[in-house]
């Protein structure tokens, strides 16, 4: 008999006989309606203790609040989405003061040296937020992979207040996740930390030493 | 010699539980390391949980985890189906050995030689690093805490901080030695370094191993709750990856995950959440750009289909790793985790071991504790631990006539002159007459009543017979 058979008799064959079914109330996962205000402030207000950074803008006024976080830490290149709006408009724009714009547009093992030694800051868009615990939703795409939250020192997320969502259970069951899940989705609370060696907090351990929200308004 | 035996030859005698735990208590390093750690994660904890309805979050994720227990094998049917459906390989393993044979020969057909892991407990109890570095895999921990667990040729002291059991200055020391970083007490220099050790390490690692915190069987997908980002890297960078997991994780859907989610990074470290909640639903796809062409999800026994047997045991399996009970127990917090020999240590590891390795082998868990109840108090699925550590000591000397044993290995503690004092004291309490002349005449000899008692008198003073039976002194005062 093979292992999946044995295992699965043993359980069938349960000597304790059939189990009761318990009714679950997810209720006390529920929290009051936020508005749009609320939402924001506590998703800053949890993503900020964790070390994770909000800059507040607009539709217009992003791209100068990222050539000026860009500026700041000295960015040498900024890694973009060949075909999502926040990469077509960054490429269209030819400005001036931002770093080389460079496109994750071939699969990884023809590059990853370069994209783990290299590439300085990227530049992601997300599926909304989760303001009770200060989360990210990330369901990576082709045009913008799995490493591309997660290998470059910095990572920079664009958010929409519209799109933030109270808590996990809300988010989930709005965007209907039981119909079926991407290849890989994530939540991204702050940047990558460790606290392994004695309790002390350290940042940046495999993943992006910060993590930088540019929350449009 | 069979590959079982040589697997496990290595093993620590589970049974030396009394000498370790004494030389924990009397090593004054470890004493400080787990008392301040324990002392922050308790305190983490509660103010987690501030605002919330605790003792009603705790009902649902007991609910939860029974739930998909009542329906488990009917989900572990579904998950594969939809796992298999989504791309994802699905194996079965009775035992750890199995197990180790499953992720070899996935191994072998890859010619993988390097394996990089993130951090699975599950792994642990199959002793996978070992196993595969006897096969000539070289298998590297990328956890941070197991990294450093690693290179110091030991075991895990706690199931969430791996290196707790240490601190700075011995890890500075560690990694000098090792890998040949400057000593320095400088965690951001420690940690960065160990990033860039690592970094290389990914990049050709041959294949991922991981574990799985829940298995969710209406999507088929496998969830992974971590901080540092290594288990994204183990399960992204390398061609292939290898999930290992016990058959207790699997749960009904998404919703089921928001429950335990919302309970589990809140009792095991304090926190709302983790830095990243990874959510895999299958290998890349042919457009893809990234992530592993081949996922693997390996399910073992190992013990749980005995577990699940009986209805008090099978709350064991509730269990979703946080480690609180561990952090909240005063036995753990001085001993420390590699006192119990065991790849669970706390008061999980003393009701989940002993059906892993047998109540034989496993005799002295169930009382390592003191039964203070704290573990049953703050476990976010309600686990009645102490009640189970009592069910357990009952199993170890055969106690309880009504319900036969059931754990392998029972009745190892028994022995036939306790089982004779205790049944000529029931004896002594049910008959009056024998009673009173037997504590009379135990009243009258008090003087030679021995001033010590074995190792109960170690840290007490050893009880004194009153001069005076207390049916005596009721009588006295003529009632």
């Amino acid at each position: 008999m093979s292992a999946r058979e044995t295992i699965l008799q043993r359980l069938r064959n349960r000597t304790g006989g059939e189990l009761t079914v318990p009714e679950c109330d997810f209720s006390v996962l529920e929290r009051p309606d936020w508005s749009t205000t609320e939402r924001v402030e506590r998703f800053e207000k949890m993503i900020e203790s964790v070390h994770g950074e909000v800059h507040h803008c607009t539709e217009d006024s992003w791209m100068d609040r990222l050539a000026e976080v860009l500026a700041t830490r000295g960015a040498r290149n900024l890694l973009v989405a060949k075909a999502h709006e926040i990469g077509q408009s960054l490429r269209s724009a030819d400005r001036n003061d931002l770093p080389e714009l460079l496109i994750y547009d071939e699969p990884i093992e023809s590059w990853q040296a370069h994209l783990f030694n290299e590439v300085d800051v990227s530049i992601t868009s997300t599926r909304g937020g989760i303001a009770e615990t200060g989360s990210l939703i990330l369901w990576p795409t082709v045009d913008e992979p799995r490493l591309m939250s997660l290998v470059a020192p910095v990572h920079i997320a664009i958010l929409k207040a519209s799109e933030l969502y109270t808590t996990f259970h809300e988010a989930m069951k709005a965007q209907n996740w039981a119909a079926g899940m991407p290849t890989n989705a994530l939540l991204i609370s702050g940047p990558s930390k460790t606290a392994d060696i004695e309790q002390t907090l350290a940042y940046g351990v495999h993943g992006p030493k910060e993590l930088i929200v540019l929350m449009i308004e | 010699m069979s590959e079982t035996a040589e697997h496990a030859d290595h093993h620590i005698d589970v049974k030396q539980f009394h000498p370790r735990a004494q030389a924990a208590i009397h090593n004054p390093k470890i004493r400080k390391n787990f008392r301040s750690a324990m002392d922050g994660l308790m305190a983490k904890r509660k103010a987690a949980f501030e605002g919330w309805d605790l003792e009603t979050l705790r009902d649902l994720g007991a609910n939860v985890r029974l739930r998909a227990l009542a329906n488990l094998p009917d989900l572990l049917e579904q998950l594969e189906n939809k796992l298999t459906e989504n791309g994802i390989k699905v194996h079965w393993a009775v035992d750890g050995d199995e197990a180790c044979r499953i992720v070899r020969d996935i191994c072998k057909a890859r010619d993988a030689i390097t394996v990089i892991k993130g951090k699975s407990m599950v792994s642990e109890e199959m002793e996978l690093n070992h196993y595969l570095e006897e096969q000539g895999i070289e298998a590297l921990e990328s956890d941070l805490g197991e990294y450093i667990v690693q290179l110091a040729g030991e075991t895990p002291s706690h199931i969430i901080m791996p290196a707790i059991h240490k601190n700075t200055g011995e890890i500075s020391k560690l990694l000098h030695e090792k890998t040949g970083t400057d000593l320095s007490n400088d965690v951001e220099y420690l940690t960065a370094s160990a990033r860039q050790q690592l970094r290389e390490k990914f990049m050709n690692a041959d294949v991922g191993v991981s574990g799985v915190n829940f298995a969710v069987a209406e999507t088929g997908t496998l969830c992974l709750v971590e901080n540092e980002g290594n288990g994204r890297m183990t399960t992204t960078v390398p061609p292939c990856h290898i999930a290992v997991t016990g058959i207790e994780k699997v749960v009904p859907g998404m919703e089921d995950v928001s429950a335990l989610l919302a309970l589990l990074t809140r009792s095991a470290t304090g926190q709302h959440i983790t830095t990243y909640f990874n959510m895999i639903s299958g290998p890349r796809k042919a457009e893809e750009l990234d992530g592993p062409e081949e996922v693997h999800l390996v399910l073992v026994d190992n013990g749980r289909s005995s577990i699940y047997q009986d209805d008090e045991l099978l709350d064991t399996l509730r269990c979703i790793r946080c480690g609180a009970c561990m952090n909240h127990c005063p036995v753990y917090t001085r001993v420390g985790g590699h006192a119990y020999g065991t790849t669970y240590p706390g008061p999980i590891g003393k009701i989940l071991m002993p059906h892993l390795i047998g109540l034989d082998e496993g005799r002295h868990l169930p009382s390592a504790s003191s039964l203070c109840g704290a573990c049953g108090e703050v476990c976010p699925v309600k686990i009645p631990i102490p009640d189970l550590l009592v069910r357990l000591r009952q199993e170890s000397v055969d106690g309880d006539r009504l319900h036969p044993a059931k754990v392998r290995g029972h009745g190892a503690k028994r022995s036939a002159m306790e089982a004779m004092i205790w049944k000529g004291w029931a004896w002594m309490h049910a008959s009056p007459g024998v009673y009173r002349f037997g504590t009379g005449v135990a009243s009258k000899l008090r003087a030679l009543q021995p001033a010590s008692a074995g190792a109960w008198t170690n840290y007490r003073t050893a009880p004194k017979l009153a001069a005076k039976t207390l049916h005596q002194r009721m009588k006295e005062r003529g009632q």
